[in-house]
Formats: structure tokens, C-alpha cells, sequence
């Protein structure tokens, strides 16, 4: 039977054929999906923040850019997944709210979050086949292991598959 | 004294007792600028304190997919940090709708009645901020509010990012304001940065 699978915030999850990954109402966190297409697995991590070098309070790993893509990877491989043919699609990154001129580094976080995750993503040679981030809204993701497809869904902006 | 840092999970009832008269002052002084403002009588009831874990401020909320209006500012002056003033959409209607003049608090908010909503988070918030501010003799001085009309999982994802950086819990006082058998349920999120949490419970004479 078809399962949901949650993911929260700060959290990955890694799942196969016929599952599904979902995360509700992301905002400027930033949900990387990677999907092996031979193997049909699909991965899910909510980042928060860009990276754990930063920080020092940084022992859940699924909350750092850089610590979760590699721990994701590692689930992945662990069922079976091959990191060479990894492909990531990534969403959310956005500015909920604007301080006209100043917004100082916490509201670009957003933006930071989705350059990081596209530097990490890099250094493994990841592509990235596609990307819906930025804006100033909130999206709920689902991630469907059997097709790769990443169906995002906003209040007013619309519904799409990337 | 000692000099280790202090966190939000550091905190005994002899804090939550003063942030819940913290937030009775200030829920109370958000309920008379509110009647104030629309001339009609608000009754309140005692405000609930509350440490939370972020994944369950969501819940509370209806869910991280619920819609709900967000107005964030920004805190300078002794202590630094961020407020969030959070309405449920039924709120936010209701509200507006008694701002507004207007009997039927359905229809859909627009331009002004986002206006009026950032304007009144303005007013409740700084009634907040001045009962804070006379508690513990901080200036507290609040930025311009930023309104935001969205999922409530995306809306709070801006200060749980902030507090991910100390911790992953944060304070929120709910008031319930009630206007005739209008009922609007305000939640009230104090975000401080972490050393301001120190600087505030120090102010509050209730460092241990």
C-alpha cells in the first residue's frame, strides 16, 4: 500500500517505489529532493539553515544544508541508490516577510539557504533538474517515488509539478 | 554567578510565572488599545504562557498548512531580537471586520483590511512590548511590522530558523480577546536573540 511519509522540519526521510515524501508549509527552509530514477528512491530533507559550520549548536544534522544533503546521500546509498545517478529538484527558499531596505541577514535566509544547497549539491555533482524557489510565499511539497515528480502546492500561487 | 550561557530550556516557573505576568500586563494593555481604538468593550481572558517545541507551535495553530496572518518586527534597543504577532484567518476577519464596521466577518480580507491588520498587530505588539519594557526598565524599541498572509508552517518557519541557531523552543503567550460573541484568538511570540534572553531574565531578577 501507498504510504505518506512526513517530513519535518530539520528532518529527511528516504523512501521507495510506490511512496510518497511530503513536507507542509515550507517557508524559508528549503526541501531538497534527490531521486535515484533506475532504482526508483526517493529522498526528502528540510534544511534550515546553510550550514553547520556556522552554528554551534548543530548536532541534528538534518537542519544544515551541507550535513543533511550528505546524510540523505548516505540513506540513499544504504538502499540501494547510487550517487552517481542521483538528480535533485529543490523548492522553498522563499522571504515570508520584507523590512523594506533592511532585512538584515535573517530575512535572506531564504535565498542563502537555496545558494547553499545548490553549492553542496555541486560539490557532489548533483544536477539539479529543476527549481522552484524564492518568492515570498509558502509551499507545501509531495515527492512521488514512482515518476521523480515533485508536485508543489501554494495559497494564491497556484499548484504545479516540476 | 555562574557564567554558562542560559537557554530557553533553563527556564524554571519562577520565568514562565514572570513572562505569564508579562504577558497578562501586556495582553491586558493590548485589550484597552484595542477598545480604545474601536470604542466598544473587550473582555480578556488570563493569558496562556507556553515553552514550545516548533513542531508543535504549528499544531496548535490548526496545522503547518493552515492559513494564518503573520506580523513580524523587528527588536532593537537593549535587547535584540524578533516578535511575532499570529491571528488565525478567522481572527483576522473577525478583527478586521470590527475595524472595518462591517457585520459579516466572511469575506475575504483585501488591501485595506491587510492594512488595518498590520496596523492593529502594531498597536497589540507594542502594548506587549511596553509592559516588557516597564517590567524590566529595557528600552525596547520596535521596527515598522511586516505583514505576511500564508501557510502557518512557512510563516513560522522565519523565527524558527532564528531560534534553531540557540534552540528549538520558543515563548508564546495566547490572549483571547472577545468583543460582544466575537472571539479573537491573538498568539504572541517573543523571539529573542540569545544573549538578549539573558539580558531579559536578568532585568526580570529571576537569573538563578
Amino acid at each position: 500500500m501507498q504510504k505518506v511519509i512526513k517530513v519535518g522540519m530539520a528532518d529527511l526521510q528516504v523512501v521507495e517505489e510506490p511512496h510518497i515524501l511530503t513536507t507542509l508549509g515550507l517557508g524559508s527552509c528549503v526541501g531538497i529532493a534527490l531521486y535515484d530514477k533506475q532504482k526508483k528512491i526517493a529522498g526528502l530533507a528540510h534544511i534550515m539553515l546553510p550550514s553547520s559550520t556556522q552554528i554551534k549548536n548543530n548536532s541534528n544534522l538534518a537542519k544544515f544544508a551541507d550535513t543533511a544533503i550528505d546524510l540523505l546521500i548516505k540513506e540513499m546509498v544504504k538502499r540501494g541508490a547510487s550517487t552517481a545517478r542521483l538528480k535533485a529538484k529543490i523548492t522553498g527558499g522563499a522571504q515570508m516577510f520584507s523590512f523594506g531596505n533592511n532585512g538584515g541577514d535573517l530575512m535572506k535566509i531564504g535565498y542563502r539557504n537555496v545558494i547553499a544547497t545548490k553549492e553542496i549539491l555541486e560539490l557532489y555533482k548533483i544536477d539539479i533538474l529543476a527549481e522552484d524557489t524564492g518568492g515570498n510565499h509558502g509551499r507545501t511539497i509531495e515527492f512521488y517515488s514512482e515518476t521523480g515528480d515533485l508536485l508543489v502546492k501554494t495559497i494564491g500561487f497556484g499548484l504545479k509539478t516540476i | 554567578m555562574p557564567t554558562m550561557t542560559f537557554t530557553i530550556e533553563d527556564l524554571n516557573n519562577l520565568h514562565l510565572d514572570v513572562l505569564r505576568e508579562i504577558g497578562n500586563i501586556g495582553s491586558g494593555n493590548a485589550a484597552s488599545a484595542l477598545a480604545k481604538m474601536i470604542n466598544k468593550r473587550i473582555d480578556m481572558d488570563v493569558p496562556i504562557v507556553q515553552i514550545l517545541a516548533f513542531e508543535d507551535v504549528a499544531a496548535i495553530l490548526g496545522g503547518e498548512e493552515m492559513v494564518v496572518a503573520g506580523i513580524y518586527f523587528e527588536v532593537e534597543g537593549d535587547i535584540t531580537g524578533n516578535i511575532m504577532f499570529l491571528l488565525d484567518i478567522a481572527s483576522s476577519k473577525i478583527l478586521t471586520s470590527i475595524l472595518m464596521g462591517r457585520e459579516d466577518g466572511s469575506e475575504e480580507l483585501d488591501e485595506m483590511d491587510r492594512s488595518a491588520l498590520q496596523e492593529v498587530g502594531n498597536i497589540l505588539s507594542g502594548s506587549y512590548i511596553s509592559s516588557l519594557s516597564a517590567l524590566t526598565g529595557l528600552k525596547i524599541k520596535l521596527s515598522v511590522p511586516s505583514l505576511c498572509i500564508d501557510m502557518a508552517g512557512a510563516i513560522l518557519s522565519v523565527p524558527a530558523i532564528q531560534f534553531s541557531q540557540t534552540s528549538d523552543k520558543i515563548v508564546l503567550i495566547e490572549t483571547l480577546l472577545k468583543e460582544g460573541s466575537n472571539q479573537v484568538k491573538g498568539n504572541f511570540f517573543l523571539i529573542p536573540d540569545s544573549k538578549s534572553f539573558d539580558k531579559l531574565l536578568q532585568s526580570l531578577g529571576v537569573y538563578s
